[in-house]
């Protein structure tokens, strides 16, 4: 399987995510699109693993997932804070920092 | 057409049918169940390349703990009707075009990358015995430093989310 398909592929994986990051407004549908981005980052880190022949980038996949599970915990928890002042998550309401 | 290749398409095409899935659905439990088949997509093709551990390590962090925080939030909250207001058409455009011409840009940069074959050698480089080996000699400082990260980020979430 050539490394194109794998690029490709990832390369359409991030793109979704960031079309979703653009276009939704809900904060926590935004949230999974940056992990979906994360994770096509992750395969694509995979594939060149795979054409190497070296284990440090699986390393590296692992470090990102060991981050990603830090963010999402912080980024909840700041998503539940946000819900409990304002009882909504449409970040255009998010915008008093403009004021 | 052997059975790595029907493999590799059906599970392509199950990645990204479900990422388009998370982010039309609208209603947010239904984004959380593609995402998490999205997940269990890239851990075929984490499997396809020889990567055995970081399968089951993304299926074990990706789809068992992270989604069911998000699962828990979304329930919590009792987000799962449609709270979105679906007003702003032009931002939503402006979004797919802008992610439609990102996708068009690397796709033009990387269309002239040489091919180069992922072969099947090597096959023992995703055990846990071997990435074990790399962890805890060239990256154990960093993997150290990660606890700290995740004791710090712990402490953070309960600080945030407690109530005062």
């Amino acid at each position: 399987m050539p490394i194109q398909y794998y690029l490709f592929l990832s390369m359409a994986l991030f793109c979704i995510g960031i079309m979703g990051t653009l276009m939704r407004r809900n904060a926590i549908i935004i949230f999974m699109c940056i992990e979906l981005m994360l994770n096509a980052v992750n395969l694509l880190m995979v594939a060149f693993s795979k054409m190497y022949g070296d284990a440090q980038a699986q390393v590296f996949v692992f470090f990102i997932m060991v981050v990603a599970a830090a963010e999402v915990s912080v980024g909840l928890a700041i998503i539940v804070m946000m819900y409990r002042k304002v009882h909504s998550v449409d970040i255009n309401i998010l915008n008093r920092l403009k004021h | 057409m052997g059975l790595y290749e029907i493999l590799f398409w059906f599970l392509t095409v199950m990645a990204l049918g479900c990422a388009l899935g998370v982010i039309l659905s609208r209603n947010p439990i239904s984004s959380v169940l593609f995402l998490i088949a999205t997940f269990f997509a890239i851990s075929g093709h984490y499997i396809l390349m020889n990567a055995q551990f970081l399968a089951i390590v993304n299926i074990i962090v990706y789809a068992g703990a992270i989604m069911v925080l998000f699962l828990f939030v979304i329930m919590l909250m009792n987000l799962n009707a449609d709270t979105e207001p679906q007003k702003n058409r032009l931002i939503q455009l402006a979004g797919v075009i802008s992610g439609g011409i990102l996708f068009l840009v690397i796709l033009g940069a990387l269309r002239n990358v040489p091919v180069a074959s992922l072969e099947r050698t090597n096959t023992g480089i995703g055990l846990i015995k071997n990435l074990g080996k790399v962890l805890f000699t060239q990256f154990v400082l960093p993997f150290e430093i990660s606890s700290v990260l995740f004791l710090s980020a712990m402490i953070g979430a309960i600080v945030i989310g407690r109530k005062e």
